[in-house]
């Protein structure tokens, strides 16, 4: 044991991993306890399908990667926000409006032929960037703080893209057209693969924007410049960077990222975007996702998967248990990722106590010698 | 002998350092002492110790000559120990009074009552010189009065022994003459102080005796009127300190910075406080604005350097006019600028030394190609300006610059700047709140850059500061020049009328 508090004093970083791990852990007892409660009878095979089920066989691991694929990146979308200083509560208004403006060219613009579905996708970042965008100028150039201005804006953009749709794009029964085929995301090989399942190259489209970023944000003068204001914007300001246009930057990038997520939630041939009194709940996921993946692209990536699996989990656990109890779980254990912060905190100050009591041999043994 | 505390032995380890090593201290009842060293020198430590914050591994406390067990501030607080940190522990939101009874509260069927507790202030305020209005709310009080209340804190609650930690800090120089009256008052009184502090002048003239600590290491305690000023900076630092900088009389060139007529406007509060400022500096010379904090000084700088704009007036930089220039824009044509701030505007605190070392100019190469960053052309740099200018630090340049110490900071800036190579080096209050060592050093580098043939600007409000370094003098008064001077010609006292606005001059 002692070995173990010695390697996480040396690596700070593996506090937050282990803070991380340990949330999911936790998340996952609290919503056993509470199948036990519920349903005593059923709870073991209901939770072993939940942690187990979604890799069963391809088809489900199928379906995991596609519900990931558009939480990972809201999770990036907030995550990059972190990573330049800024909280970003709005990636569900952000998905939002990027889902219209995605649906709208891909409801209308069939002329576009086999590049069509990449101009949709790309018309879903624009929606997402300029949603993003506002915020950011709010922020820079007028000082207003953007968790209030980006969760009000989830608000108006809820209210006006079912407007837009009901205008522009509506279908009847509360639902917006589908796109057509030219316009959804392909499923590439991933059909051949999962067969059975709506997975589509939407999982290599997030993985693809998760390396963009890392390597924006660590490699490049851009990146550097993004997190200087971040970290300091009266430093950056002093160092001679745009410290306003930088915040712009960085809403406008985390924005179109929701909006690529609403994309593909919606660029796809069997879901329709509903008009609904509700916001997205993927925008806040994200949060929980970035948190739990500590904003890196690769924990957001993990955090992302196992949010998949989850969610698989949970379809398939619905023989055992009520639907509303798999959403519980899943909801507590985003609560418990919420709280991996305190459970870092908490690791911490046992690595202290430990290393505080440790290194007294040593140093009679150095005395003596 | 009557000792009020004792501390014997004192070892106390963490992981890696020893940060006091067989340690003694001993105060006697009614004295001032003084406790000297550097930044990390252990002072700090030992007092967490005797106030209960951390345990010492070896070693033994007496108070009143009675051994006593310290384990938590409470401890401390009942044998009569008192501490004024150097960040005060105020609710800036609550009255003076209801901060001092704060943990004491008198009630009365369970409701509170002020009436005893507000005559008691009110009569330590008396008797010790205080000044303190316990209705006052602390968020409308200056620091100077906050310390007050933090000392009247410690006398409401009894104390007896009174830790002050470097409690000059933050003060201006006139808080700093009322704090020495208010401590002298209180030795009269038969209090004891401990008085922590690396500033020697205030030792000098305050302290009975002193205690020098070195790098976690008790090296001698001394009786102040039996030691010197260089006696002292010699203990404290282990080696021998100039503190009379040697220089070259100045042979200033031609012109680098010209202000005409500039004005500037606070952006915040609207208020104009730079009035029609006209000045040059030359290669070759160091010019030192001087003059009382908040004249101005600051948003001079601002306005000269891009962070505040001009509203009137011209500012040129080797006959370039730079008054529509960016910040970037006036770095590249030949500005640097250590500022006032470091922590807020000089250093990123919570990246690596290196990318603090690029702050500027991580979009030049060899930093940046092709608009990558160029990590081994970084550290390189970065550690050659670690070896030259010694900036210590636990692991080089991939330190998080929050973990140096103030005085390596600082080094660190200064590096970064005087690199740069400007034409123009802007350096406000460079060497506020360091200790003799890296007072020296800085003071030697700003020198020597200034031999470069190259225009160094300085703004100070320390007076030794003014006169160690100044080739030229200029007086800055409610926002405008009240006069230049040759450093040889005008007396001390002169000067300090002219910054305190009772004397106007003529340009020379």
């Amino acid at each position: 044991m002692n070995k173990i508090w010695e390697f996480i004093d040396k690596k700070p970083n593996s506090i937050s991993v282990l803070s991380s791990i340990a949330a999911v852990i936790f998340g996952l007892i609290f919503g056993f306890i509470l199948m036990l409660i519920v349903s005593p009878g059923t709870a073991a095979s209901g939770f072993a399908t939940i942690l187990f089920g979604p890799f069963s066989d391809l088809r489900n691991i199928g379906f995991l990667l596609h519900y990931a694929a558009p939480i990972i990146l809201t999770g990036l979308s907030v995550a990059f926000a972190f990573k330049t200083g800024l909280f970003n509560i709005g990636a569900s208004g952000q998905l939002t409006v990027g889902a219209f403006f995605g649906l709208y060219v891909g409801v209308n613009w069939d002329f576009l032929g086999p590049v069509h579905w990449i101009v949709a996708l790309l018309a879903a970042a624009v929606g997402g960037a300029i949603w993003g965008g506002i915020t950011g100028l709010l922020k820079a150039y007028r000082n207003v703080n953007e968790v209030v201005s980006s969760i009000m804006l989830n608000y108006v953009s809820l209210y006006l893209v079912n407007l837009l749709i009901l205008n522009f794009i509506y279908a009847g029964r509360s639902e917006a057209m589908r796109p057509v085929a030219s316009a959804r995301i392909p499923s590439g090989f991933m059909d051949t693969i999962f067969a059975g399942s709506p997975a589509n190259i939407g999982i290599f489209i997030a993985l693809l924007i998760a390396a963009i970023l890392h390597i924006v944000l660590n490699y490049t003068t851009f990146g550097f410049e993004l997190k200087s204001v971040g970290e300091s914007r009266t430093a950056a300001k002093y160092a001679g960077i745009k410290e306003k246009r930088s915040i712009v930057f960085s809403f406008l990038i985390a924005g179109a990222i929701a909006g690529i997520a609403g994309g593909l939630m919606y660029l796809v041939g069997d879901r329709s975007f509903r008009i609904n009194e509700q916001i997205i709940e993927q925008g806040f996921t994200g949060i929980a996702i970035a948190l739990l993946g500590l904003s890196s692209p690769i924990g957001v990536i993990l955090a992302g998967l196992f949010y998949g699996s989850i969610m698989r989990g949970g379809d398939a656990a619905q023989r055992f248990v009520r639907e509303e109890i798999v959403e519980i779980i899943i909801a507590v254990i985003i609560y418990f990722s919420a709280l991996s912060l305190f459970a870092k905190q908490f690791i911490g100050n046992i690595v202290t106590q430990k290393m505080k009591e440790k290194p007294k041999e040593p140093s009679k043994e150095g005395e003596s010698r | 002998m009557d000792h009020a505390v004792e501390m014997i032995n004192i070892t106390k380890e963490f992981p890696g350092i020893k940060a006091n090593d067989k340690i003694d201290l001993r105060l006697k009842k009614g004295e001032i002492h003084a406790l000297l060293g550097e930044n990390g020198a252990g002072k700090s430590t030992l007092m967490s110790i005797l106030f209960g914050i951390y345990k010492a591994d070896e070693g033994e406390i007496r108070v009143n000559n009675e051994p006593a067990e310290i384990t938590n501030p409470k401890d401390a607080n009942k044998l009569g120990i008192g501490m004024v940190h150097q960040h005060f522990k105020l609710v800036d939101r609550f009255t003076v009074l209801e901060n001092i009874i704060l943990g004491f509260e008198d009630t009365k069927n369970r409701v509170l009552v002020y009436d005893d507790a507000r005559q008691k202030i009110k009569e330590l305020s008396e008797q010790y010189n205080l000044k303190v209005d316990p209705d006052k709310r602390v968020a409308d009080i200056s620091v100077g009065h906050q310390q007050r209340v933090e000392i009247l804190k410690m006398l409401y609650r009894d104390a007896e022994i009174l830790i002050l930690d470097e409690p000059t800090a933050s003060l201006t120089p006139q808080e700093i003459d009322e704090l020495m009256d208010i401590l002298k008052t209180l030795r009269k009184e038969g209090k004891s102080i401990l008085f922590i502090s690396h500033k020697l002048k205030e030792i000098m003239e305050i302290a009975d005796r002193c205690t020098i600590l070195r790098r976690g290491k008790y090296i001698d305690t001394v009786n102040i009127h039996e030691t010197s000023f260089e006696e002292l900076a010699e203990k404290m630092v282990g080696r021998k300190v100039d503190f009379t900088l040697q220089k070259d009389k100045a042979k200033p060139k031609d012109t680098v910075l010209s202000m005409k007529n500039v004005n500037v406007t606070d952006p915040i509060s609207q208020q104009h406080v730079v009035k029609d400022f006209t000045v040059e500096s030359k290669r070759g010379e160091i010019f030192v604005v001087a003059g009382i904090e908040g004249n101005g000084q600051t948003e001079l700088i601002y306005g000269l350097t891009g962070l505040y704009p001009v509203d009137s007036g011209e500012i040129h930089l080797n006959e370039e006019n730079v008054t529509e220039y960016s910040i970037r824009e006036r770095a590249l044509a030949g500005i640097s600028h250590i500022p006032e701030d470091r922590q807020k505007h000089g250093l990123i605190l919570d990246f690596p030394l290196e990318y603090n070392m690029i702050l500027q100019s991580y979009h030049q190469e060899p930093f940046q190609k092709r608009g990558f960053l160029q990590f081994d052309a970084i550290r390189d740099h970065t550690n050659r300006l670690i070896e030259r200018f010694d900036v210590r630090s636990s692991s080089g340049a991939k330190s998080v610059t929050r973990s140096l110490s103030g005085g390596n900071q600082q080094k660190a800036i200064l590096g970064r700047e005087i690199d740069r190579e400007s034409d123009l080096l802007l350096a406000v209050q460079p060497t506020r709140g360091l200790d003799v060592g890296a007072i020296e050093f800085i003071h030697k580098e700003l020198v020597n850059y200034r031999d470069q043939d190259k225009s160094v600007m300085i703004v100070s409000y320390d007076l030794d500061e003014v006169f160690n370094l100044a080739d030229r003098i200029l007086v800055m008064y409610e926002g405008e020049n009240v006069g230049v001077f040759d450093p040889k010609e005008v007396s001390r006292e002169d000067l300090g009328l002219y910054m305190a606005g009772s004397k106007k001059g003529d340009q020379s």
